[in-house]
């Protein structure tokens, strides 16, 4: 008897993605002792946690939502993610560097040691000090260079360090989750998305994302090429710089004066998809830690960075 | 026409086109054939590639570039340091891009073979797969190699690419040289569509648009064909497979089982069974959650790759790894042993006689390698006999599991008929494995053939095999402590076993008498056993009185050195009087009993014994205790 085997390639392909990535979370609570999930508030981890709801409905998802918090956050991301935690009744951890944070480490002074120490740093703490056997992140490879190398299960030492050129080969759908004691595996669900794939989903299944994807008017200051939204006071104003209103958004969310808002008029989410499907640059042109050189964000991953 | 591709581009702007299909492909073929480059120009070409990703592209060809003046589009996709300082790709990148039809993921994977195991990697999710070609150099080791792999894995659709025309003048002989020399070379690859594409990454003859240099070819550019390329797979149907992946069970009043179907589909109120235990059940719901999250969806039917949950009508005990089919109807296999291609990825060699770890349909089990049937050369693809098979060979084997596994052969359906092999100890992948048929005890294996040798059966275990020899007189607690000592051993997860003088002596020993004669006999044949036991794997205790030297030494000579461990017993012939638990001294003092060891027979006690345990001021305990603790010391376990 003869058949078409498989109907996966004409199946559309946010549904494959979908499939995917709740395949994936399911073999990681099923395989791990205490799996987390690395929450950022962007929109790419409000997409991984509506997928997570959905993978384990009718249970709650069998983790808790870590955010690092490097005290430099938009107000409006930190106001969300408590109201989101709440909404769905889920665990929520929230890490700060305290050591970073007696030291004022400022993205202003300190430059690509705060990230260091705020995020990369951070985040170690917090994966040792719970001891995290496997960690969700939402990072996709279509992002940048060196996470489009990366594994789905992505392997880290004892001392959370990726080794690039000795990654396990993984095959088919079938993830090698065997790791020794203080090994952990970082989980990218989503590495298979492309930020068009994000948006569309996010319209297709109505996910509340955080109000400032949204274009508004906002007061912003011009630097360096890049517009930074003043988000508190201490955001402050150098020799010839003036805040203006504009009606802006953001592509991406980081920590404010790190990320850059873009000129938009796009104030819904069909305008957002339409924007981002015409768009010229990539979403990371607004981060500003990225731009360091070539092989930046492969370094920073490798010191432990998500 | 490069107006038509930024047409095409712009025609999709349009949310309303957001369902797209999907293709999943590779990009292979040997080092230095321009895998990259075709890539990168895939999505310049396409306008995907951002503003700020040019810049920077331009500022790296300056620096790595390998094209002189020229943007150098590898860069695009190179992305690890080292790959851009060797101008090299080590390691499989995926890559993005979408027209108004189709999302593509490209896997674009490394020629050299040193990382042919990341090319698998690349290969294994892929639908189809595009093989890259120098026209200068025709068909080499590596092409041949991929191809091969290509097919291995069960991708049915091939684009091949033959790259760098611009460097042979655009001949059109060239061209159709490589075409005639890959048919006839892929003829017994079982691909079900090939399609020849003259083109030059590095220029963008035929990747998006037509080339005038190349006027005599008058098939499709290869962006048009990837877009309309069916890659569905013909072929034996496949009934329902779903494989349990996580049993919900939020409260008392729902269990669900969650899964994505693997092949086939299943309508609610349908009977299904679930293997291996071939229960049966009735399909009572199939939920999802819907989209705003504020209840269940539930679904009439589930098919190939929607990951469900499934509720049954009746309580039956189904775990992780447990599939589930349809009740009758086609049917996966149930088998512990079973033929397969293995891709060896891993450092150290693969021997057969090693133990595994083996991970298909979510379970995960040991496994042995029984025997390399034989290895495959992939230039003239025949058949060569092997020991072993080293990293990026490949080999048919056999194999054999722990317990059973539910599966198909990979032929009949990728997704159940594919596993993975990880190294016990060092817990890396070290190969993919695609099954090709169940092997039946009576037919195709026999034991005796097996390489399955002693450091094989003791690795298995996680423990070094030793003989405990127990001696002492009759009555001083040799089998008292024997026995805690297994027990002792057993709890510590040991795999163990006693031999005991008594029990012997009913079975094995029955024809013996206790005759000097029949005493050496007796030690010879428990040596021989307690042989056979160490062979096995085993912590094997002796408990016998063996009164004379000579056939402790001879015991001791049949296993290796360090295997043989003598633990003196030593108790007083007046206390074993004293205890007398079997009444056995009453009687031999009343000359009941002849040649009976301390009374009427003599007893050679050891001189240097391994363990010299007194019982008399020690509890039973205690002196297992010691056993336990010298057998860490020698590092036993």
């Amino acid at each position: 008897m003869t058949a078409v085997l498989k109907q996966d390639v004409s199946r559309p392909h946010l549904k494959r993605l979908e499939d995917e990535a709740i395949y994936i979370m399911r073999e990681v609570v099923a395989e791990f002792k205490n799996p987390a999930m690395l929450y950022s508030i962007g929109k790419d981890s409000s997409v991984m946690l509506h997928l997570a709801l959905k993978a384990f409905y009718p249970a709650r998802p069998p983790f808790p939502l870590v955010h690092v918090d490097t005290t430099w956050k938009f107000k409006e991301m930190i106001a969300f993610r408590d109201r989101t935690a709440a909404k769905y009744g889920l665990d929520l951890i929230v890490h700060t560097n305290e050591a970073g944070r007696a030291d004022h480490i400022n993205p202003f002074d300190h430059g690509s040691y705060y990230t260091h120490v705020m995020k990369t740093e951070a985040l170690k703490e917090a994966l040792s000090k719970y001891k995290f056997d496997a960690v969700f992140g939402g990072a996709r490879r279509d992002e940048e260079k060196s996470r489009a190398k990366e594994r789905i299960f992505s392997f880290r030492d004892e001392n959370h360090v990726w080794a690039p050129k000795n990654q396990r080969p993984e095959l088919w759908n079938i993830y090698n989750t065997r790791i020794k004691d203080g090994e952990s595996i970082r989980v990218f669900p989503l590495s298979n998305w492309t930020e068009q794939d994000i948006w569309q989903y996010i319209m297709q299944e109505n996910i509340e994302i955080v109000p400032l994807y949204y274009a508004a008017r906002r007061p912003v200051v011009a630097r360096g090429g890049m517009l930074i939204m003043a988000d508190d006071d201490r955001l402050t104003l150098k020799d010839g710089e003036a805040f203006e209103e504009k009606m802006v958004r953001f592509r991406t969310l980081g920590c404010y004066p790190l990320t850059a808002a873009i000129e938009s008029e796009a104030d819904t989410l069909e305008a957002i998809v339409a924007e981002v499907l015409s768009a010229n640059t990539s979403e990371r042109a607004g981060r500003l830690i990225d731009q360091d050189d070539a092989a930046s964000m492969e370094k920073k991953k490798r010191e432990g960075y998500f | 026409m490069a107006a038509d591709t930024q047409m095409m581009v712009n025609a999709e702007q349009n949310p309303a086109h957001a369902q797209k299909t999907l293709l999943r492909l590779l990009t292979c073929g040997s080092v230095d054939d321009g895998k990259s480059t075709l890539i990168g120009r895939l999505l310049y070409d396409s306008r995907l590639v951002p503003e700020d990703q040019l810049a920077s592209l331009a500022r790296d060809s300056k620096v790595y570039g390998t094209t002189g003046e020229d943007m150098d589009f590898a860069l695009l996709v190179d992305g690890l340091e080292a790959e851009r300082e060797q101008g090299i790709t080590i390691d499989v990148a995926y890559r993005f891009f979408a027209t108004k039809r189709r999302k593509f993921i490209i896997a674009d994977t490394p020629g050299h073979v040193q990382y042919t195991r990341n090319m698998v990697t690349g290969a294994s999710t892929a639908e189809l797969a595009i093989l890259m070609v120098d026209a200068r150099k025709g068909l080499l080791e590596q092409t041949r190699r991929h191809a091969f792999i290509v097919s291995l894995l069960g991708i049915r659709h091939v684009v091949v690419a033959i790259n760098k025309m611009d460097l042979v003048g655009y001949a059109q002989a060239v061209f159709e040289e490589i075409c005639e020399a890959f048919t006839a070379f892929s003829e017994a690859l079982g691909f079900e569509s090939v399609q020849f594409i003259p083109l030059s990454a590095r220029h963008g003859d035929h990747v998006t648009k037509p080339s005038d240099a190349m006027a005599w070819y008058e098939g499709p550019c290869l962006l048009p064909y990837l877009e309309e390329v069916d890659a569905g797979r013909r072929g034996e149907a496949c009934g329902f497979r779903m494989p349990v992946q996580w049993v919900n069970r939020p409260n008392l009043d729902f269990r669900g089982f969650s899964g994505t179907v693997a092949a086939g589909a299943v309508t609610k109120g349908e009977k299904v069974c679930v293997l291996p235990s071939r229960q049966n059940a009735v399909v009572r719901d199939i939920v999802v959650a819907n989209s705003d999250l504020s209840g269940a969806l539930s679904l009439e039917q589930a098919a190939s790759g929607d990951a469900v949950t499934l509720v049954l009508d009746r309580e039956i005990d189904i775990s992780r790894g447990d599939v589930f089919c349809c009740e009758g109807g086609d049917q996966p296999v149930v088998a512990d042993q079973f033929a397969a291609e293995v891709i060896w990825m891993g450092e150290a060699p693969l021997y057969a006689g090693r133990p595994y770890l083996l991970k298909m349909n979510a379970r995960t089990v040991n496994v042995t390698i029984t025997a390399i049937k034989h290895k495959v050369d992939v230039e003239t693809f025949n058949k060569l006999s092997a020991k072993s098979v080293a990293m990026n060979e490949i080999a048919v084997c056999n194999l054999a599991t722990s317990e059973p596994v539910v599966f198909d052969p990979y032929e009949k359906n990728r997704e159940t008929g594919a596993f993975i092999l990880i190294d016990r100890l060092t817990n890396a992948t070290v190969g993919a494995g695609m099954i090709r048929f169940a092997l039946h005890r009576a037919g195709n294996i026999g034991f005796e053939k097996l390489k399955i040798d002693k450091a094989a059966h003791s690795e298995i275990k996680g423990q070094k095999p030793v003989v405990l020899w127990f001696t002492g007189l009759s009555g001083s607690g040799k089998s008292t402590v024997a026995n805690l000592v297994e027990q002792k051993l057993y709890a510590l997860g040991r795999h163990t076993y006693i031999l005991d003088g008594d029990n012997v002596r009913h079975g094995l020993n029955r024809d013996l008498g206790f005759t000097d004669a029949d005493r050496v006999e007796n030690i010879r044949r428990i040596g021989e056993v307690a042989k056979l036991m160490v062979d096995a794997g085993l912590i094997t205790l002796v408990s016998f009185i063996s009164p004379f030297r000579s056939e402790r030494q001879q015991a001791r000579s049949l296993v290796q050195e360090g295997e043989f461990i003598e633990i003196f017993v030593d108790t007083p012939l007046a206390v074993c009087q004293q205890r007398d638990v079997k009444g056995l001294y009453k009687k031999a003092l009343a000359g009941e009993i002849q040649n009976f060891t301390g009374i009427s027979s003599p007893y050679e006690p050891p001189q240097n014994p391994e363990v010299h345990l007194q019982t008399v001021g020690q509890t039973p305990e205690e002196t297992a205790d010691r056993v336990i603790a010298h057998l860490r010391e020698r590092g036993v376990f």
